[in-house]
């Protein structure tokens, strides 16, 4: 059954009154503003967004210290990254972000090793700023080849008035100007993952970029230099990207921050023009890059060959027309690939329909890529996404298309439920409730242990995965034949 | 162009092709200013050495890879082991987004938990308004029959009074004067996810017997026949709590499992989701004090339970997650003894055949060395099995196992003639492991899924146990307790022994004499 635009209007709608009245009154009205249709030619997508989470309601959301140190600095290949407070964050978040990255772990890169100080009842009673200073030492000799540390606060650091900025200038002296990187992402500060993110990158613009000679490294620019920010090279994301770009005759002289390195994050203020995927995570730090150095940047996106290719030509008009030339060589030279990708899944995908709920670019990133494959996302949202976000979300989706900000397992339940989609594309605490319900679903923040879904290569990946997601024959057995 | 539409290559494959290698290489060379070969190579070398390891030891602050969560967690798993439960952390929300990301990755099923989204403002004035609105919105939305608080680290470091804010909450109608809202205080920076369990658990049998935080009269003991399970924080929870059904079952015994999350973290993909399903029930939590007596399956992660219990005038027998026969036996005597009745032929039996399976396939372990981490009650448990096997236990490690854990492992170590090499590490983490593994090499390694790390690094290779297990799918539906777990685990050793011993052999014509078709 295809409905119209207006029918499905009217439906959402419908869909959305029904969800609003299972909620108290109060909190019935506040989430009322987070919920809604698209409306082709409007600027936004008519949701309030970047509020407080309610309580007791089941966000999705995480916090601020996931967004530093999950997100933003944990991929820093060979810095150590210190959990700083009770154990548990850092156990949480150890190793899981699938962040790839090239290195000997414990030696000369940490990307997947747990560093906490764990903090026991007398630090915070007495205050954890001395032992801190002592992890630093421990950290030195033993792990001597590490290129820097950065303290990600967890929430008793800001509640007990610990001085981490003190214990790291202290601490940066005494070991002849090492980078030790203060971060203050108390899961407290904020309503989501977000802020976690901005402070981080405030971070590296004063302890990094601020603190770091400019001549720090020999270093031989061309005006062919770029930098990949905001990719995080899940599943290897970042090399699926890198690849192309260098193949179009680009210089990448860094990456931020998947299987990054701090003299990569050091040198990024060479940089012709800055690439900006992850636009959420990391706006804050190409925006600083452009008023304080003067170096453009550029948004892209690279999932699926339609908006790769014409992420491939908008890079390339920034560049000389041996560049553009260059990038029309490559979309040629993948043609056939993508094309073969196409015709083998689309037949097995056309008319399908997708929910997506997820955090970063991707609730609207990915739009495109599906769309390649003959397939239709009827409703997004984003779990930690701004009002700039759902104005760049009116770009990709239809007219009509359902809309939920920071939404609730509740809602989430309800919305798949009566919408029907063929699969869903959400986070590990979602995709077993949805499986579990018949529905198809893939991980969209770990690619569901799968990748890279960046560029011409992650695209095969990408129809693959969806393919077999969909195609599997277990959905047919999930009603049993005996009756009720 | 490595990448094709008729053979789709993963993560996996993909950078190894030319391309990539050599993209990576350039970048390497290039832009990561890294430190010369020479010296990484050095480096390696030294991190495997003695005086790495005494450096390594002689660390007093910092943290490597341990092998232990933070109390909260276990709140959670303990609160998802009641009917119709809904565990509320009080605090910050990226905790609860953490254990739940965090246990789905384990069991592969949903974990419904809520938090009551603390932030800056609750942090200076205290999150009474995130508890009144929290209850509040999940009373109706989620419809509980009881709804368990505990705590994240902020809520305590700013000293938030629960019992306080609970009752405020009911006062200002957030839900029903009756409704059940047992809670406990968990700082993470106490202890561990084992005492989490501890005080969640407590929590909630404080609350159904000592009088409903005073709402009610406190219930008065009247003794029954019937005997209590509580099997603590366990990773195989789904398995082992069918399995030791099955076994009181066998007994015909009168019995109330105490926290049971084996149904609701093992439902069925039927079309339908189920939020809450199986657990233990109000009205068995009220029954369970008139118990003749409490058997506690792990001693260290229920210790203020079973003193509460044993306070109650019920007699409590204190296990250390015993694994194999010996233990086995020992849990089945002690039902015979608090119940009257004999083991059932039908256990007598199944006892015989794990001896048989342990007869049979003996010589293969006989004398392996081994090292094991994880929670403390499994690492007594599986200590004695190794022992038991003629295996023997060389590095048994716990993070949140302590002085008084480790002279019991010294204690059992030194019973047994396969334990003399063997040493307790109390308080230590994997990277202290690392040390051991490389400067005292074992054969295997027993651990979870970061295990896999010093699988890497020390060429050991894992047997996974305990939690989490991220890595393989389903060992956590399938029992390591009672006779049938014990030929479980076993099974476990020896296909890793086997594969091991195939991997060594399977060079053509240089080691394949060896490569057995019977073993």
């Amino acid at each position: 059954m295809t409905l119209t635009v207006e029918e499905r209007k009217a439906e959402n709608k419908a869909l959305i009154d029904e969800v609003l009245k299972a909620y108290p009154e109060k909190t019935s009205k506040k989430r009322a503003k987070h919920l809604g249709t698209f409306e082709e030619g409007k600027p936004d997508c008519g949701v309030k967004s970047n509020i407080k989470s309610l309580p007791g309601v089941m966000t999705i959301r995480g916090c601020a210290y996931a967004g530093s140190k999950g997100v933003v600095w944990g991929p820093i290949k060979d810095m150590i990254h210190i959990s700083h407070g009770p154990v548990g964050c850092g156990q949480y978040s150890w190793a899981s972000r699938r962040n790839y990255y090239i290195g000997t772990t414990g030696v000369d890169t940490f990307g997947t090793m747990q560093f906490t100080s764990d903090f026991q009842e007398k630090d915070i009673v007495f205050g954890g700023d001395k032992k801190l200073d002592k992890i630093i030492d421990e950290i030195e000799q033993l792990f001597p080849l590490n290129k820097g540390i950065s303290i990600q606060s967890e929430c008793p650091i800001g509640l007990i008035g610990d001085d981490i900025e003190a214990v790291s200038k202290k601490k940066s002296k005494e070991l002849g100007g090492k980078t030790i990187v203060p971060v203050r992402c108390e899961g407290f500060r904020g309503v989501s993952q977000s802020l976690g993110h901005h402070i981080a990158n405030d971070q590296i613009r004063d302890w990094v970029f601020d603190k770091t000679d400019p001549n720090k490294h020999a270093f031989e620019s061309t005006p062919y230099d770029v930098s990949i920010i905001g990719d995080y090279n899940i599943g290897g994301d970042a090399w699926s990207s890198r690849i192309l770009l260098e193949e179009m005759g680009l210089r990448v002289i860094a990456q931020w921050s998947g299987d990054g390195t701090i003299a990569e994050l050091e040198n990024t203020p060479k940089a012709k023009l800055n690439l900006l995927h992850c636009y959420r995570s990391m706006n804050y730090i190409s925006r600083h890059m452009e008023e304080k150095y003067g170096i453009p940047w550029v948004e892209y996106n690279f999932f699926g060959p339609t908006q790769v290719e014409k992420s491939l030509r908008e890079i390339a008009s920034h560049f000389d027309d041996t560049i553009k030339a260059n990038a029309e060589k490559v979309i040629d030279k993948y043609k056939g690939l993508m094309q073969a990708v196409i015709d083998k899944y689309k037949p097995r995908l056309e008319g399908k329909k997708v929910m997506l709920f997820v955090g970063g670019l991707r609730p609207r990133h990915v739009i495109g890529a599906y769309e390649d494959l003959g397939m239709e996302v009827v409703g997004t949202g984003y779990e930690f996404g701004h009002g700039d976000d759902y104005q760049r979300t009116t770009h990709y989706v239809k007219d009509g298309t359902l809309i939920y900000d920071d939404v609730t397992g509740y809602e989430f339940e309800k919305f798949v439920e009566k919408v029907q989609p063929d699969l869903v594309g959400s986070g590990i605490k979602e995709k077993y409730v949805f499986q579990k319900m018949g529905v198809p679903f893939r991980q969209m923040h770990s690619w569901d242990y799968s990748g890279p879904y960046h560029g011409y290569d992650g695209f095969a990946i990408f129809a693959r995965d969806m393919d077999m997601a969909i195609n599997s024959p277990v959905w047919g057995l999930a009603k049993s034949p005996f009756g009720a | 162009m490595p990448q094709t539409a008729d053979k789709v290559l993963d993560h996996e494959m993909l950078f190894r092709e030319p391309e990539y290698t050599e993209m990576l290489a350039k970048k390497r060379a290039e832009f990561e200013y890294r430190v010369p070969l020479e010296d990484l190579q050095k480096t390696i070398e030294w991190t495997k050495t003695w005086d790495y390891r005494e450096k390594n030891f002689a660390r007093e602050a910092l943290t490597v890879n341990p092998a232990k969560a933070c109390q909260p967690l276990g709140a959670v798993f303990a609160a998802v082991g009641f009917a119709r439960t809904l565990p509320f952390v009080h605090g910050s929300q990226g905790c609860v987004a953490y254990y739940r990301s965090h246990f789905s990755r384990h069991f592969k099923e949903p974990t419904s938990a809520v938090s009551s989204s603390m932030t800056e403002d609750a942090a200076v004035f205290g999150g009474l308004n995130n508890m009144i609105d929290g209850l509040a919105n999940s009373y109706k939305l989620y419809e509980p029959d009881m709804i368990a608080v505990s705590t994240t680290c902020m809520a305590e470091v700013i000293g938030d009074d629960l019992n306080a804010f609970i009752k405020t909450s009911k006062e200002k109608g957030s839900l029903p004067a009756e409704f059940d809202v047992p809670f406990a205080h968990t700082p993470a920076f106490v202890g561990s996810h084992i005492t989490g369990y501890d005080n969640a658990l407590l929590g909630v049998l404080k609350h159904f017997w000592d009088g409903k935080a005073d709402t009610v009269p406190a219930l008065v003991r009247e003794p029954n026949e019937s005997i209590n399970f509580i099997g603590g924080f366990d990773g195989n929870v789904v398995g082992n709590i069918a399995e030791i059904r099955r076994i009181l079952d066998a007994f015909g015994v009168d019995y109330t499992v105490l926290c049971d999350p084996s149904e609701v973290w093992n439902t069925p993909t039927d079309g339908e989701f189920r939020m809450y399903d199986g657990g233990t029930t109000k009205a068995e939590v009220q029954r369970a004090l008139h118990a003749k007596a409490t058997i506690v399956f792990q001693e260290f992660s229920c210790e203020k339970t079973a003193k509460y219990i044993a306070e109650k005038g019920q007699e409590v027998v204190l296990l250390n997650s015993p694994i194999g026969v010996a233990g086995t036996d020992k849990f089945l005597q002690a039902i015979s003894r608090l119940t009257g009745k004999p083991v059932p032929p039908s256990l007598i039996k199944e006892r015989g055949r794990v001896v048989d399976a342990l007869a049979d396939s003996q010589a293969h372990l006989h004398g392996k060395k081994f090292a094991l981490y994880g929670d403390p009650d499994l690492m007594l448990g599986m200590t004695g099995f190794l022992l038991e096997l003629g295996a023997e236990p060389v590095h048994v490690l716990s993070t949140n196992g302590g002085n008084d854990w480790a002279e019991r492992v010294t204690a059992l170590l030194a019973s047994s003639p396969f334990g003399q090499g063997g040493k307790a590490w109390a308080k230590k983490d994997l990277w202290h492991l690392r040390s051991l593994l490389l400067t005292e090499p074992v054969d295997f390694l027993i651990g979870n899924t970061y295990g896999k790390y010093l699988e890497r690094d020390a060429g050991v290779p894992l047997v996974r146990m305990g939690f989490p297990i991220f890595d393989r799918h389903h060992h956590h539906r399938f029992p390591t307790w009672g006779y049938d777990g014990a030929l479980r685990v076993l099974v476990a050793l020896l296909d890793e022994y086997f594969e091991q011993l195939d991997a060594s052999t399977i060079k053509t014509s240089v080691t394949d004499f060896s490569y057995d078709i019977i073993r």
